[in-house]
């Protein structure tokens, strides 16, 4: 990346830091632009103004204020995994993180499975909040555990499936070379935007948005939270500093599964219609390494302005009606995208 | 109990059946959950004891009177206009609303009537505390099934009556305006054109949440066919108001009963849905709040002049009798059964609010519905702790 | 169902041919359970049927049409020894009438149940009274009268609160226990002999010395402190 020779514990340092960055700075940004202000101007409201200018310092205020609260935890509850659920949370994220990458030399680790390794750790926060539920030692948490298993579990398919297709037309599943196939590709013979998998794979992309959405259990899918119903659903219990975990994974997940998204489906770090002719991914100019970043920064709050715009107008689905939308349409649906993508694949 | 085909329950049980062969052999006990009293979903304070068998409820219970402040009681210490006072409070949200049934058994029973000026103005401040009461109820209704938006601009434009509210009477959410033989006094000036301007508000306001809320098709998939009630059931329980007329039973004491009210004199409609599910009672509501500002723009364009107090005594005492006055509150049928014999105060009164008999429905409607659903009908049927529990 | 169509300023009718025939109808099924009626024309029906035939008035109002189940309630017509909680404390306890004096359609008991109902056909409806027996019940010391529950299931939870206020059971009822006050609450509040207890803790302020105004020695003690707002 850089010109210089670090020696390798560097390295991990800089790997260490710019992982904490690429989660948090994601996460504080998310919270402030569409929780505090979107959400709030759809409202016809101000949202948080006193802390900083225009609100910007709200969410340090909060993080301070969570960090100063007393460690509650219920008497019944299993105290080991009751503080465990939260990390586990949060883990999962650093550990997708690890894997996206913001420019041709710019990321953290690069798998040759790249994409298949995200999915499978992009499920072990089903985990986090399986236990959060269940050791909470409260009627309400398990509800909102055992409906999140069901609804997580269940929506893990339908991402599967439209990565596939994706997959399917990269020949790879590098992460890498997904953005430069991309970039660098062409739709049906014509070159000049590349082959963003956004128009090829339409219908993978709603399909994966849909189900990243549910994963999130942001609404319509927050049945596992359902505030009016459940109160915090899994998180009823927490507070202080263990609920913060819970809601910077909350809001880190968003950041990073948007990420994800961008890389498959808008073309990465990639700046659309300037792709300069680089035919594979040493031909990157290294000037791509600073830009890139930035360019994922901002396919990444695009695609997260949709996930929470949807979040704040919807009303919930009951996870009889999420469970029959994931198996009966979505799925189906999916499944057709594969075919009709490994047909026209091979056709031209 | 009487005999009546439960179309709920047969529906439920025709989806279940499937299920209900797998899980005979995975038996687990069921849950008793308690909701509340403390809990975002339920106006106040109000504890439903359900138990669970996976999500489905098997029996519920409510237990309201956490709230009960004994208002029968304390009316028995009190002058007939000081119980004015005390009532505002049963319906906190149409506050108005309440105080105009006990002021026309009052009227009733020392057999004076209000002028018709006073008559009109308590009309228009009745359909005035009827808007600001349903149209909170719009918007908490997203609340309670997850759209955080709606709730928002129902208070802003909430905001609007309850301004003009305080600008006849003084006070926002406890009025107190009534007095036995009128009202306490006139309109302040300019205050008919700007309710004028509210209405128009108003009326798009509805516009509003009816795009955004019931036009919907998730909300449609969680309140069409939720807790229907068949009209013989809803009568046989009393219920009243947006929820029998969601049952398909045409009856709104406005039109149906004579009253010393000016309902006589504007033309309105009565909307009814066949359905009786939790969408046909919201959606009446909605067209109930529209149909309220049409009628306050009637009425203002016909308020007679005059006094708008009776000649009363100063003290007032009220002759031997008993009476009973019921109106068609934001809530349902409210009414009071006042027994006087010639004192300063009454003897009983029996407050018939309409919230005790809605909610009195709730152990025979849950059964069988799943959680997020409890939620769906208490909403639909849309009580106010205060009115339960008086 | 057709909204009230004639005579919209008809004067009260001097005879009531629709709540007349309500009260024959009621005769021809009830009999002589039917004790008293007050019919105000135009403008309101009270009966008052025989203790052991409440159940079946109720029935028999049903099947008349009376489909509409308002309310159930019942009325202690003893006059509060407690006045209305205005004695002062350091004062011997004024004297007070005590005999019981039912209202509408009379009575020879203390309590009374009554009942609201309503016909949506006709738009009309009905208040049924009957007495409730003095005789307690020795087991629970309840006055006893049957339960409604058969013929409107809404009378349930009105039987509930009925009974925990005015301690009055209701047999056949499924599950008497209270509506709104706590399992283990001794009394019935609504007694008259139920003292409000908020007037014993602390006394009324308004029998508390007030000094008049300066110039209106009189007109402050006149009226009792009962003024229109």
């Amino acid at each position: 990346m850089i010109a210089v020779d670090l020696p390798y514990w560097a390295q991990s340092l800089l790997r260490v830091l710019g992982g904490t960055v690429a989660v948090l700075l994601p996460a504080g940004a998310i919270v402030y632009l569409f929780l505090f202000k979107m959400m709030s101007f759809m409202q016809s409201r101000l949202g948080p103004m006193e802390a900083g200018p225009y609100g910007s310092m709200q969410l340090f205020a909060e993080v301070g204020k969570w960090l100063q609260k007393e460690d509650i935890q219920p008497e019944n509850a299993d105290k080991k995994i009751f503080k465990i659920a939260p990390l586990i949370v949060l883990v999962s994220t650093f550990l997708l993180v690890a894997v996206v990458p913001f420019g041709p030399d710019a990321y953290f680790t690069d798998f040759e499975a790249g994409i298949f390794y995200a999915l499978a750790v992009s499920s072990v926060s089903v985990l986090g909040i399986l236990i959060a539920g269940w050791s909470s030692a409260n009627k309400y948490s398990l509800l909102g555990g055992l409906r999140a298993a069901g609804q997580l579990i269940a929506y893990e398919l339908p991402m599967v499936l439209a990565v596939i297709g994706v997959v399917i037309q990269a020949g790879s599943m590098n992460l890498n070379q997904i953005v430069v196939q991309q970039n660098a590709g062409s739709m049906f013979g014509w070159d000049g935007l590349g082959n963003p998998y956004l128009l090829t794979q339409f219908v993978g992309f709603v399909v994966f948005m849909i189900a990243v959405q549910a994963e999130l259990t942001q609404a319509p899918f927050d049945m596992p939270i359902a505030e009016s119903e459940l109160v915090s659903g899994y998180m009823t219990e927490y507070s202080g500093f263990r609920f913060l975990i819970f809601f910077i994974a909350e809001f880190a997940t968003v950041g990073v599964f948007t990420l994800i998204a961008s890389v498959l489906f808008l073309g990465g770090w990639g700046i659309p219609f300037s792709w300069f002719g680089w035919g594979s991914l040493d031909d990157v100019d290294n000037w791509m390494n600073i830009v890139g970043p930035l360019i994922m920064l901002t396919k990444m709050f695009a695609l997260s302005a949709l996930v929470m715009w949807v979040r704040f107008s919807y009303p919930r689905l009951r996870e009889d009606q999420l469970q029959r939308f994931a198996w009966k349409v979505l799925i189906p649906v999916s499944v057709i995208n594969i075919m009709v993508t490994a047909v026209l694949k091979v056709v031209f | 109990m009487t005999d009546l085909v439960d179309r709920q329950k047969l529906s439920y049980i025709a989806a279940q059946a499937a299920d209900a062969r797998l899980n005979v052999e995975l038996e687990t006990e069921g849950m008793t959950l308690n909701i509340g009293p403390q809990h975002p979903a339920t106006h106040g304070t109000l504890r439903i004891i359900v138990r669970l068998d996976g999500e489905q409820v098997v029996w519920a219970d409510p237990g309201a009177g956490y709230m009960h402040r004994g208002y029968e009681k304390l009316t028995e210490v009190r002058t007939f206009p000081q119980v004015t006072t005390l009532i505002n409070r049963i319906d906190w949200l149409g506050s108005f609303a309440n105080e105009v049934p006990f002021i026309l058994a009052a009227e009733q029973l020392m057999d004076i009537e209000a002028p018709p000026r006073a008559q009109w103005i308590r009309t228009i401040l009745f359909e005035l505390s009827r808007i600001a009461n349903v149209s909170l109820f719009l918007g908490d209704l997203g609340v309670q099934l997850g759209a955080i938006t709606p709730v928002f601009m129902a208070f802003r434009d909430r905001e609007y009556v309850l301004n003009l509210i305080e600008g006849a009477t003084g006070g926002r959410f406890h009025p107190n305006f009534d007095r036995i033989g009128g009202l306490k006094d006139d309109l302040p000036k300019g205050w008919i054109d700007e309710t004028r301007q509210v209405m128009k508000k108003l009326r798009n306001f509805c516009d509003e949440i009816e795009n955004l809320l019931f036009g919907n098709k998730i909300f449609q998939d969680r309140t069409r066919g939720i807790g229907v009630i068949p009209p013989a059931v809803a009568l046989q329980y009393g219920m009243s108001g947006a929820n029998l007329r969601a049952s398909g039973i045409d009856w709104d004491l406005r039109r149906d009963q004579r009253i010393a009210l000016a309902y006589d004199k504007v033309d309105f409609k009565v909307w009814t849905h066949p359905d009786g599910d939790s969408f046909a009672r919201c959606w009446i509501r909605l067209q109930e709040t529209r149909e309220a500002t049409k009628i306050v723009d009637q009425l203002l364009d016909g308020i007679p002049s005059g006094p708008v107090m009776a000649k009363v005594p100063r003290i007032i005492k009220v002759p031997a009798g008993e009476a009973w006055v019921s109106t068609e509150n934001p809530l349902g049928e409210m009414g009071y059964y006042v027994v006087s014999q010639g004192e300063l105060g009454p003897f009983r009164v029996k407050i018939r609010t309409a919230s005790f008999n809605n909610i009195s429905i709730v152990p025979w409607v849950l059964r069988g519905v799943y959680v997020p659903d409890i939620i769906t009908i208490l909403a639909s049927l849309y009580f106010i702790l205060g009115d339960i529990d008086k | 169902m057709a909204p009230l169509s004639d005579a919209p300023d008809a004067p009260a009718l001097a005879s009531d041919t629709l709540r007349e025939s309500i009260v024959d109808t009621l005769r021809s099924r009830l009999g002589d359970a039917i004790v008293d009626v007050k019919l105000v024309p135009g403008v309101d029906l009270w009966v008052r049927v025989r203790t052991d035939a409440w159940r079946d008035a109720g029935l028999a109002l049903r099947d008349m049409g009376f489909h509409y189940f308002c309310f159930l309630s019942a009325i202690d017509w003893m006059p509060s020894p407690y006045g209305r909680g205005e004695d002062d404390p350091t004062a011997p306890p004024p004297e007070r009438k005590t005999e019981i004096v039912q209202g509408y359609t009379g009575g020879e008991t203390r309590f009374q149940v009554f009942a609201r109902l309503t016909d949506l056909e006709r738009h009309v409806g009905i208040t049924i009274k009957a007495d409730v027996a003095d005789v307690v019940d020795a087991a629970d010391g309840d006055h006893v009268i049957d339960s409604w529950v058969t013929n409107y299931a809404g009378a349930n939870w009105h039987e509930r609160e009925c009974h925990e206020m005015f301690g009055i059971r209701f047999a056949g009822h499924p599950d008497l226990r209270n509506m709104y006050l706590p399992t283990d609450f001794e009394g019935h509040p609504l007694r008259k002999d139920f003292p409000l207890l908020a007037r014993h803790v602390k006394p009324w302020p308004g029998i508390v010395d007030v000094e008049p105004l300066p110039d209106e020695g009189d007109d402050a003690a006149a009226g009792e402190g009962a003024s229109d707002d």
